[in-house]
């Protein structure tokens, strides 16, 4: 009943490939991007800012960036972890040098720094496939690690390597250290979050995206018909890592506003960015919000509710809840293997033909 | 020159008693790989469930013990003095046989023909499971396991050599080569085994001559199951049973790089290398640029070799067609 | 999907956020899950049994009950932000977060939140400067005393002077291990010692190099600076190159019976350095017996009661149980604010005879908060296990660090901070 449409009405290209072809979509879209951008920033206090919305819009910014890596091009990659390390030591490096510096320069800067990286560790790419991949990736993700545990110019020569974010602004307005307020840092992020989204998805719907895509197919087809699998494979680590090394610096000098690359960006950080784009769905743009909304606010929700509300044993609430999103992982697996944004396609067909499937 | 420092062949020979640990690992992997495809997520956690499981046998724990007191204030910790290690083994093995078991039915059985990266989710989803019951099970503090190993330097070559080389991986290292003799006559030489080899080439024609698939992946499990039980004793004598030893999957990582996912022998091989080849490397070069160079050495080794062996070292020749 | 799992939430939050009757919170970021949860649990079981004791015997503090708000952090700094938040709006009179990821994100937060941070034996080191560091509190002794101790406890061990020995220091590879190096090589320098570092990452189970490092090097010496599984693999790698245990010690965070205890009787003879004293021949355990175990309200499974770090737990409660009535005694209300709070931990001061009355006497050294100094007394003692009765001894008097080496080295660091953040000294 939602969706009332009938046939295929469509005349123009443009028309065709639109993000949401359905009106309805689109209105409830931009009605939520309006609430989320004009309404919540007046309500938003510093629990909803630090433990939900920021690690939301901040992983699903990686999550984009990996999935377009790994949805869209098919090389799988394992050093999200690393990456986000290059973006966090970058802005921690922009801000003490220059202090004077926009925030907003020191995030893309970091983002353009960790690209480079990026690109550099993905040319084995060029030779190594599929699962082997992983190694580069993950020699990547421990020497970087590494590398800022032992590089004592990257955190200023303090005494342990905790590097720790100094107040800075954005056009004036404080957005990183302990005093700046929750619905700055929260339209901060998620102006990223939004700019960054839109961007992607229209990389991935034009040649750049297709020629990603060639490749992730079936890449020795894709070079016959004259894709470049050094400029396809190379771009996509480069534009991947762009995203997460955003990512990285939101998350060091926005949200935590402290790190030390052992435990903040170790491997597990990899593996939970893997996982959101496989749950949500391997290319595809919701896929990634949804997976990361999955990953981070569902450990939130569970701890809530079973500490909070039925006042379990802090201990019991935490196994039971790796119990339960292990479980769920699977549930959904089973329901329907190409992530949860498939889950939701299939939701949006059937609803478009009911009550009359026929 | 090196090869006379006496620390020399210390390094080399610990660094291979610390690669066939790697292998133990690794070796449950390829296994599961091999039969079906799947790049199981949850090996380590297996191995830290069945040595859970173990000392819980051992030393006679209630399970759930603490969940029964949080929810009905009962308060058994013990059910007794706990039996003897040969009886725990047995019981501890029936428990992997039966977790392979719901494994199958549960999670494999519905995700039938999906591809690598889907089962690959659902091993983490099973891994997230698997930590959770077992850390509610049996608790999270950590425990000794004690299984009779002998501990402690090699006199024998501590007089003759003057290495001091840890007797425990030395039965390590033998338990894991009696592992691999098994493991190869029963794929060789049992009916069994033969089936196993035949899923492991190609599923379809495997079925189409009256295979199950379900047995198979069940035995398969279990098998694998039973290495991360012998996986987790040796890893838990060293360092007490408890949550960090799910965390050896990633030691054998680079050693599955580098050993191809389908080989067991590059299991072996693969781990020997990089347990020399990082223990070499931290001992010499380790010392000039700081230290803990083992965990990213250890991939860059595997990314050398991969780069002329896009295919690991004993893994298929990869064939592309268009 | 996002929208139902957050709607669900607010109604969650919403219903959560009634305020509380006349109760002082304490919040306790605890990790009884994850790899470092044999290291959490005693230690939030400890904390937790002080205050059900005061609850129990006392009525509480000063007629207040005490709540205690448990979160689980897993020692992961990203669920302890959720953690200080979540909690923060409840009255919260202190925090201590049990690590040092979740300190340094903490430190800025806490200072524009007038709540106050005791960081016990862990944390920032500078922090001790209470010009800069107004909200952070790490009495009664921080890792560069630690170093200086240990130091100077090798050199009793030596007959006096460290001159051309060797120490090997192996070290949890993250800040929190990387720590103590600054000190030691100020100590190296002043005492004519040769200082190696010797690095372990995270988990650690695997040191097999680091201790045929320790073999090439053979250093006189061997200290640590460990925490999780890296302590038992270490203390049980040493063993089995025979290292002489008693010239391996330990920092206080690798000390506990869980870390000797799966190496055997090899481990007998390992010293750690103490920040408190050992097993329950205490007083206040016959309370505890009375009040709370025997009554079936001992927290978590019970079995670790006198465990180090258990008493580790007992020694933060009870430090901040004091704190809490100083605070009630100078604002002459019983009903405190966490700003109050911090005020009475800035005036801490406990004596022998208070700890006596405590039913601790003998317990720790004497407490003596003040407003430059923030980092106490700065005096430890060793302890040292014994396999065969299961106890830790203590094997020393109280040691005091060399405050002419530690006292620039956080005047240094604080100041550094202070440029980085625009922080003006107080206290002048």
């Amino acid at each position: 009943m939602i969706y009332r449409e009938a046939g295929q009405f469509k005349v123009s290209y443009q028309e065709d490939q639109e993000t949401f072809p359905i009106r309805f979509d689109k209105v409830a879209f931009w009605l939520s991007i309006f609430i989320v951008a004009a309404v919540i920033p007046f309500f938003v206090n510093d629990y909803w800012e630090k433990s939900v919305f920021l690690p939301f819009f901040i992983y699903s910014i990686a999550a984009i960036g990996l999935n377009i890596l790994t949805g869209y091009c098919g090389q799988v990659s394992l050093g999200t972890g690393g990456f986000m390390a290059v973006g966090a030591y970058t802005s921690y490096k922009l801000m003490t040098s220059f202090p004077g510096l926009d925030m907003f320069i020191v995030i893309v800067g970091s983002g353009l720094m960790t690209a480079a990286v990026g690109m550099l560790f993905g040319i084995p790419s060029l030779r190594i496939k599929g699962f082997y991949l992983a190694v580069a990736t993950l020699a990547a993700q421990f020497f970087l690690v590494w590398l800022f545990n032992k590089w004592e110019w990257t955190y200023n020569y303090s005494a342990t390597g905790q590097i720790t974010a100094p107040q800075r602004d954005f056009l004036g307005i404080v957005v990183t250290g302990a005093y700046s307020k929750p619905w700055a840092t929260y339209l901060f992020c998620f102006a990223f979050l939004f700019v960054f989204a839109w961007l992607a998805r229209n990389l991935v719907r034009g040649h750049i995206g297709r020629s990603w895509m060639a490749i992730r197919d079936m890449d020795i087809a894709a070079e016959i018909i004259g894709v470049n699998p050094l400029k396809a494979k190379l771009s996509a680590f480069a534009i991947s890592s762009f995203y997460i090394g955003i990512a990285g610096g939101l998350y060091f000098s926005v949200w935590l506003g402290a790190a030390e690359p052992t435990e903040a960006f170790s491997i597990d950080k990899s593996f939970d960015v893997l996982f959101m784009i496989i749950i949500g769905g391997l290319g595809s743009m919701i896929g990634s919000i949804i997976g990361a909304a999955f990953i981070v606010l569902l450990p939130v929700f569970f701890k809530t509710t079973l500490v909070g509300i039925l006042g379990w044993p802090t201990d019991i609430a935490e196994f039971s809840q790796i119990i339960l999103i292990g479980s769920l992982i699977i549930f959904f697996l089973i329901k329907e293997p190409h992530g949860i944004a498939a889950l939701w396609r299939t939701l949006k067909e059937k609803l478009r033909l009911w009550p009359f499937p026929y | 020159m090196f090869l006379l420092d006496p620390f020399f062949w210390e390094v080399v020979i610990s660094g291979l008693l610390a690669g066939v640990m790697y292998a133990l690992v690794a070796l449950g992997f390829v296994l599961i790989f091999k039969a079906s495809g799947i790049f199981n997520f949850a090996q380590g956690v297996l191995a830290l469930f069945a040595a859970l499981t173990l000392v819980g046998f051992q030393t006679g724990q209630v399970p759930f013990a603490h969940l029964l007191e949080a929810v009905l204030g009962i308060h058994y910790s013990h059910w007794g003095e706990g039996m003897s290690t040969v009886i725990a083994l047995i019981l501890s093995l029936c428990v992997m046989i039966g977790l392979a078991w719901l494994v199958v039915k549960v999670v494999l059985k519905p995700l039938v023909n999906q591809e690598g990266i889907i089962l690959f989710m659902a091993t983490i989803g099973l891994a997230f499971v698997l930590e959770g019951v077992g850390d509610l099970m049996w608790g999270a503090n950590v425990k000794r396991l004690d299984v009779g190993l002998p501990e402690g330097p090699s006199d024998l070559l501590l007089d003759y050599t003057g290495m001091f080389i840890e007797k425990l991986e030395i039965s390590a290292a033998v338990v894991a080569i009696i592992l691999v003799i098994l493991l190869m006559l029963f794929s060789q030489y049992t009916k069994m085994g033969r089936a196993l080899r035949a899923v492991a080439d190609d599923h379809q024609a495997a079925l189409s001559v009256g295979i199950s698939l379900e047995t198979i992946w069940w035995v398969v499990w279990s098998i694998s199951g039973l290495v991360a039980l012998v996986a987790g004793v040796m890893w838990g004598a060293k360092s007490g049973v408890q949550f960090s030893l799910s965390l050896i999957a990633l030691k054998a990582l680079p050693v599955l790089m580098l050993g191809g996912f389908t080989s067991i022998p590059g299991a072996i091989i693969g781990g020997l290398m990089i347990g020399v080849g990082e223990k070499v490397f931290e001992f010499y070069i380790g010392p000039m640029i700081g230290g803990a160079t083992e965990n990213w050495f250890a991939y860059m080794l595997a990314l050398v070799f991969l780069l002329f062996r896009p295919q690991g070292l004993f893994g298929e020749k990869i064939i592309e067609r268009v | 999907m996002k929208k139902v799992t957050l709607a669900a939430m607010s109604a969650i939050m919403i219903s959560s956020a009634v305020p509380a009757a006349a109760e002082l919170v304490f919040p306790l970021l605890s990790y009884r899950t994850g790899a470092y949860a044999p290291n959490g649990i005693p230690i939030a079981d400890g904390f937790t049994d002080y205050l059900t004791l005061i609850n129990e015997r006392d009525g509480g503090i000063g007629g207040e009950k005490i709540k205690i708000l448990e979160c689980e952090t897993a020692y992961n700094t990203e669920k302890g932000v959720e953690c200080y938040e979540s909690t923060k709006g409840e009255g919260s009179l202190v925090y201590w977060p049990l690590s040092t990821g979740i300190t340094y994100q903490l430190i800025p937060k806490v200072t524009a939140d007038n709540i106050p941070l005791h960081t016990m034996g862990y944390g920032r080191t500078s922090a001790a400067n209470g010009k800069i560091f107004s909200h952070v509190f790490n009495f009664p002794g921080t890792y560069w005393d630690a170093a200086s101790i240990i130091t100077k406890h090798m050199m009793d061990v030596e007959g006096g002077s460290l001159k051309g020995k060797k120490i090997a220091l192996v070290h949890h590879n993250s800040a929190y291990g990387k720590e103590p190096i600054r000190t030691f090589e100020v100590l190296a320098e002043k005492h004519g010692f040769e200082f190696i570092t010797l690095p372990v990452d995270h988990p650690g189970q695997e040191q097999k190099s680091t201790w045929l490092q320790v073999r090439k090097e053979k250093p006189d010496f061997v200290t640590m600076w460990g925490w999780g599984v890296m302590n038992q693999v270490a203390i049980k790698e040493a063993a089995s190159i025979r290292f002489p245990m008693d010239r391996f010690i330990g920092v206080w965070w690798s000390s506990n019976e869980g870390d000797v205890l799966p190496a055997g009787d090899k481990a007998s003879g390992y010293k750690a350095i103490a920040l408190h004293n050992t097993g329950t021949d205490f007083e206040i355990y016959k309370d505890l017996d009375k009040h709370v175990i025997s009554k079936g309200l001992a927290a978590g499974a019970g079995d670790h009661v006198g465990e180090v770090l258990y008493n580790r737990g007992f020694m933060q409660a009870a430090l901040l149980v004091e704190a809490a009535r100083n605070a009630q005694k100078i604002h002459g209300t019983s009903n405190i604010t966490p700003a109050m709070m911090r005020d009475g931990m800035e005036s801490l001061k406990i004596d022998q005879a208070r700890w006596a009355e405590m039913g601790l006497a003998n317990y720790a050294p004497d407490i003596n908060v003040t407003c430059e100094n923030h980092g106490g007394p700065g005096i430890g003692f060793i302890q040292q296990w014994d396999y065969g009765t299961k106890k830790w001894n203590i094997v020393s008097d109280f040691i005091a660090a060399d405050r002419s080496v530690v006292d620039p080295l956080i005047v240094a660091d604080s100041a550094a901070y202070a440029a980085e953040n625009n922080i003006s000294e107080r206290c002048n």
